[in-house]
């Protein structure tokens, strides 16, 4: 048996005052191999990465447990002793690189601190060179005197984990290094880990909110919920037959594009440190819980070589079962019609166009997704059909009637029926207002009442976005964030809307809370036949939600069709670059029922 | 009060709405509950004081500078007056002057601020080039100057006051509405076709009030000072009023015969301001606002 | 999500190709020059301001200098006598254009050079305000640094109790408090700073003793807060995390890493230090009898003697705007990000 070049025992990390974040973690690492770890928010496992460094963040301690890499123990011992191990024999790559650079500090000097700490002797500007040029960065003197904000961010990321390499340490830990980048930098920077892992030997601990990322790198996965791990095992082995009800739910709500189903959320929220269950932390959402669950947290054991398992209803997980998506089949007609639409704004660099001639229909009860990267112009998009934005040119229609420019100079008609829902669910809502008085503002402004006082109306609506009705007296700070997205619908729905827009609205969620929203946007559409502009840069959320498929590439819009048929033979390059750069799980396509 | 009527209190108060909530917090806070005391006392000084002075703050009542005896316990000033009966009277010219700068600060900041900063485009330049302009100023110089114009009175002080503060609060309150035009909220009330009025009432008003009442402490804090030392200077108020910034350069000489002259003065001042300080200090920080202030703005 | 709001953008529309290269090319030079220009043209406006304020009520200052000797006619004729009856626009002009030539009018109090009576002032308020910035500046820096590094310590809980009481004593009850402590009751330092009249101040150190250290302590705790909030901010901020997650040392961390970001933002605070100290010397001047250019103004705003205000307050305002370029333009190039920013 190898030596385990990384080995975490029974991991105990708690807040100053006491409150656990991780549980007990347990698991190890051979030479050479990739461990994935899985979570979503307030499973521990950027606290549990840090701790692989026997590092603890301001008003966090490590309580119990130890860590030994390559035979050198991290935890337990002063800090002047584990200072040297940081970064040479364990290293440590950045979520958010451009915060995490120095900005005062040139790029040479950030590798060249790294090498004279860690290994003097190698320090000198050919080892700077060739720590670059590992990772495909440029090497000449004019980079070496770069800061790090001239540099764009998949080149930052690059960077981040040069200076992480240039040591030769042991084991890299990698804390979701392509969240912020865009699909195709994200696939890119896999690449670069993947080729260096082949080529030094390295052993990687990839730390991921995203299960289709990390099964597309990782020997092994490790799930952590709510300060556990709750499965452990070879990556095919929990992608065929997961075991643990979560791992089980946030399988069926990865959205996949090479694999267009339904997703199925997870039902309830998320638990904050400080709010755990008795018993296993899971249990209240657990599809499968009987009554000893919540008596006493299980333990962790194997249910088959390699693959261990915290349920005790592990032995009877049933198989993944999903259900392909639905597409709307009946042509109806156009109910908004887009014309050669051109609209720009400018920004310090200068004017960007952000649509260029774009023409689309979306018809009654249809779902028209618009996908493209970040700044491709979609969002402007958006808000020019809103009337947030005055377009340059072209025209819109609503029902055949051409819409004005601004919110202001529509009807109200027109305005009642087209409602938009935004992205980012921290702002979706006044802080200052109650849920109620939220989703009532548009009934009183749009004087919709159906002969009910708008309190019952309201009640409906919440009704409709699967919350509960006391959630009417609560405040935004109050909700999580699937919460608060739900409610931004339900207010837009308030007005009865013929068409919704709906901005990246699942982004900014959790997999298995996105899964739940868009659960609840399907189930609403066919309930009220509401027609959809669906904007993303998910082609697997846009697979499983959409009827047709429009693609945006700075401005043009260059390609459009039934999503199926787009997906399966897209026909512009950019489209085949896009559909390659996202990873997928093809496992999946097992476990749908078609 | 005793222990099961707060608790019951705090209670009620906190199934009460946030606001109510927030007055509970702020009971608990250490430094928050002697800010309050420290305030209200000056605050009751201020408005029952001139009720319970012995004297008539003109009368003399004994030779100059006499130390403290019976019929005046903290002495006399340099005419012979009873200085605890000038101090009783003497908050009130302090407290409103500062209070009146302060609101005419906010009416002329926070509207230039709020439109700057909902308006945007060409408007907002212009706005803000005149702010800058302001700016750019020394604040003594400014009222210093206006006194030469028209004169020293006191609402030469109190419009001074009150327009070399606006630009600052005109900043903070652009910064503030700048911020919450992007807000999905604000858009999607925009996108409802909401008017402008309804808008910043109902959306944005309500979210800068947490700005607003963080900011307020400092700026009361500055226009009290602020006109303590230009009554001093004899620009504001001049002998002779009652006034305590004015009871301290009118004493100075008799220092050491009677302190009291001086101290008793400016050490209400100082309670007035530090009290002011420690409640806007303990709000701030529990709202999670910075109490450091911008390096950028003096 | 990309900035979707119409910003006022900085690119140059329609100009010659060659100009806007150049323009790209040297972005510092670019700004620099920008910057004192916007200076320039900040001077003329201020110059309005200062002229005009002092001439809102043009009558008030014929009948103010001759006091109770003011009858119409008297005033009629003092006020033709020093042209304050020509329309405004011409008193301005003649005003600006003299000016410029360095010619200050003369008092209407003494009928002395104006430029002559705030020569010796100037220099003295100057040597106030240097003496008190020496001492300010590296006080609060060492205070800030410690007290941002230990934060929660005993030192900075002293000073914030400290601070809290400072800032909320102005500067005139601190001198007043100082004079009765060090000069009256126990004879240390001499009460008043009145200076023979064309002695300059520093020849006679004893009596910059006291105002001086009145402003350091006035300006004291509020610099150190300032230094003591870029010192936590550095010192939270992910790249000090970062650095130790790398390994490095606790003190190449703070003094290699945490320092230089914290202190950037150091010139402004004492740009803004300066510019306090400016006004702040006019109440001390007074408190302590002190010579020098804030004492001066005051006794000319009291005797509305309008040349030596409109001197004063020009000389005052153009140096708070020449700090203003200066910092501005010393935290460019010490901020590499905003050096380099197209």
């Amino acid at each position: 048996m190898t030596e385990l070049v990384l080995r975490a025992d029974g991991l105990r990390i708690e807040t100053e005052r006491g409150a656990p974040i991780v549980e007990s973690a347990s698991f190890g690492l051979d030479r050479g191999e990739v461990l994935g770890i899985v979570g979503e928010s307030g499973s521990g496992k950027t606290t549990t990465a840090l701790a692989l460094l026997g590092f603890a963040a301001d008003g966090v301690r490590i309580a119990g447990g130890t860590v030994t890499v390559a035979g050198r123990e991290l935890t337990g011992r002063p800090e002047a002793e584990i200072r040297p191990l940081r970064g040479s024999v364990i290293s440590y790559v950045p979520q958010d690189p451009s915060v995490a650079l120095n900005p005062s500090m040139r790029v040479g000097t950030l590798i060249g601190e790294i090498l004279r700490t860690h290994a003097p002797d190698r320090n000198d500007a050919e080892t700077v060179r060739a720590a670059l040029r590992n990772l495909q960065l440029p090497a000449d003197d004019a980079f070496l005197r770069r800061f790090p904000h001239q540099l764009s961010g998949g080149q930052q990321q690059r960077l981040a984990i040069a200076m992480a390499l240039a040591a030769a340490p042991a084991v890299a830990v990698l804390d979701e290094p392509t969240t912020g980048l865009d699909v195709v930098t994200q696939a890119r920077v896999l690449e670069e880990v993947k080729r260096l892992r082949e080529a030094s030997g390295i052993s990687v601990v990839y730390v991921s909110h995203d299960l289709a990322v990390v099964a597309g790198i990782a020997d092994r996965i490790a799930v952590m919920y709510a300060g556990s791990i709750v499965e452990i095992g070879s990556t095919s082995e929990i992608l065929h037959r997961p075991r643990h009800p979560y791992t089980h739910g946030l399988i069926s709500s990865i959205p996949d594009h090479a694999v267009p189903r339904r997703l199925r959320g997870i039902p309830g929220v998320a638990v904050g440190v400080g709010e755990r269950p008795t018993g296993c932390r899971f249990a209240p959402r657990c599809p499968r819980r009987v009554e000893a669950c919540e008596t006493a947290i299980p333990a962790l054991l194997q249910v088959a070589p390699g693959h261990d398992v915290r349920c005790i209803r592990a032995g009877d997980a049933p198989p993944v079962a999903l259900e392909a998506a639905v597409r709307m089949r009946e042509a109806a007609p156009p109910i908004l019609s887009v014309r050669d639409l051109r609209a720009g704004y400018r920004s310090r660099a200068g004017e960007v166009v952000a649509a260029d001639g774009v023409s689309f229909d979306v018809r009654r009860g249809e779902c028209v997704a618009l996908v493209g990267e970040s700044g491709s112009g979609k969002t402007t998009i958006a808000r020019v059909l809103v009337g947030l934005h005055k377009p340059d040119g072209g025209r819109i229609e609503l029902d055949g009637r051409p819409l004005a420019a601004t919110a202001r100079a529509r009807s109200r008609e027109e305005r009642r029926r087209l409602q938009v829902v935004f992205q980012n669910p921290y702002d979706s809502l006044n802080p200052r207002q109650t849920v109620e008085t939220a989703i009532a503002g548009p009934l009183r402004f749009f004087g919709i009442s159906h002969g009910r006082p708008a309190r019952v109306e309201v009640a409906e609506l919440l009704a409709k976005v699967r919350l509960p009705e006391r959630l009417m007296h609560r405040y935004p700070a109050e909700l999580s964030g699937g919460e608060r997205q739900r409610v931004a619908i339900a207010r837009a729905l308030a007005a009865g809307p013929s068409l919704l827009v709906c901005d990246e609205i699942t982004s900014a969620l959790d997999v298995s809370v996105q899964a739940a929203v868009l659960e609840v946007l399907s189930d609403l559409r066919k309930e009220l036949g509401l027609a959809l502009i669906f904007i993303s840069h998910d082609l697997g959320v846009v697979a499983s939600i959409s009827d047709r498929l429009l693609v945006l590439d700075r401005g043009r819009l260059c390609e459009s069709g039934p999503v199926d048929d787009v997906l399966r033979s897209p026909e512009d390059p950019y489209t085949r670059r896009l559909l390659d750069s996202a990873p997928t799980l093809p496992v999946l396509a097992a476990h749908v029922d078609s | 009060m005793s222990a099961s009527v707060s608790g019951r209190a705090s209670g009620l108060l906190s199934r009460a709405r946030p606001p109510l909530r927030a007055v509970r917090r702020e009971l608990r806070s250490g430094e928050a509950a002697v800010g309050w005391i420290g305030l209200t006392a000056i605050v009751l000084l201020v408005i029952v004081g001139p009720a319970f002075a012995p004297a008539a703050p003109s009368d003399i009542v004994a030779l100059p500078y006499a130390t403290p005896g019976a019929g005046h316990l903290l002495g006399t000033d340099f005419i012979g007056r009873d200085v605890l009966s000038r101090v009783l009277n003497g908050g009130r010219s302090v407290v409103l002057l500062a209070l009146a700068a302060t609101v005419l600060a906010y009416l002329l900041g926070g509207t230039i601020g709020l439109v700057a900063g909902f308006v945007r485009g060409r408007t907002d330049g212009v706005l803000m080039r005149a702010v800058d302009v302001f700016l750019a100023f020394p604040h003594m110089l400014f009222i210093l100057l206006l006194a030469t114009g028209v004169g020293a009175s006191w609402w030469v002080v109190v419009v001074g006051i009150g327009i070399i503060q606006s630009p600052q609060i005109s900043r903070v309150f652009r910064a503030a509405t700048l911020q919450l035009t992007g807000r999905g909220f604000v858009e999607a009330a925009v996108a409802r076709g909401e008017a402008t009025a309804r808008i910043l009432r109902r959306e944005i008003l309500p979210n800068i009030v947490t700005t607003f009442v963080a900011d307020a402490g400092p700026r009361f804090t500055f226009s009290i000072l602020t006109v303590a030392a230009l009554n001093f200077l004899g620009v504001g108020l001049r002998p002779p009023a009652p006034d305590w910034a004015v009871m301290i350069s009118e004493n100075r000489p008799g220092l050491q015969v009677n302190v009291w002259g001086v101290i008793a003065p400016a050490l209400l001042i100082a309670i007035l301001a530090v009290s002011i300080n420690l409640v806007g200090d303990a709000y701030a920080r529990r709202r999670g606002i910075s109490t450091d202030v911008d390096p950028a703005q003096p | 999500m990309p900035a979707v709001a119409a910003e006022d953008s900085a690119t140059v529309g329609g100009r010659p190709g060659a100009v806007r290269r150049a323009v790209r090319a040297h972005p510092l030079a670019v700004y620099v020059v920008r910057r004192i220009v916007t200076g320039a043209g900040l001077a003329v406006v201020v110059s309005f301001l200062v002229f005009g304020a002092t001439q809102i009520l043009p009558g008030n200052a014929a009948s103010s200098i001759l006091g109770d000797k003011a009858t119409p006619q008297a005033v009629a004729l003092v006020t033709k006598e020093l042209g304050l009856d020509r329309p405004i626009a011409v008193q301005y002009k003649d005003w600006i254009v003299s000016f410029a030539h360095g010619d200050l009018g003369n008092s209407f109090g003494s009928g002395f050079s104006v430029s002559k009576l705030i020569g010796i002032r100037a220099q003295n308020t100057i040597t106030l305000a240097l003496l008190a910035l020496v001492l300010i500046i590296p006080v609060s820096i060492v205070i800030g640094v410690i007290t941002g590094l230990r934060a929660g310590g005993a030192l900075d809980h002293v000073f914030s109790v400290y601070s809290l009481v400072n800032i909320a004593i102005p500067e005139f009850v601190i001198g007043t408090l100082l004079i009765a402590v060090l000069a009256v009751r126990f004879h240390v330092f001499p009460a008043v700073s009145i200076l023979p009249p064309d002695d300059p101040a520093i020849s006679h150190p004893d009596l910059l003793v006291l105002p001086v250290l009145t402003l350091f302590i006035g300006a004291i705790a509020y610099n150190n807060r300032l230094v003591r909030a870029g010192v936590t901010e550095a010192m939270r901020s992910e790249y000090v995390k970062m650095a130790r997650l790398n390994g490095l040392s606790e003190s190449r961390v703070v003094w290699r890493h945490a320092l230089p970001n914290a202190l950037a933002p150091a010139v402004q605070i004492f740009a803004s230090t300066v510019q306090w100290l400016l006004g702040g010397t006019i109440a001390v001047e007074v408190v302590f009898g002190f010579p020098g250019l804030g004492q001066g103004l005051v006794e000319a705003v009291n005797t509305r003697d309008i040349p030596v205000v409109q001197a004063i307050a020009m000389y005052i305002a153009l140096v708070y705007i020449g700090i203003n370029i200066v910092a501005d333009l010393i935290t460019v190039l010490l901020i590499p990000k905003l050096r380099t920013a197209q």
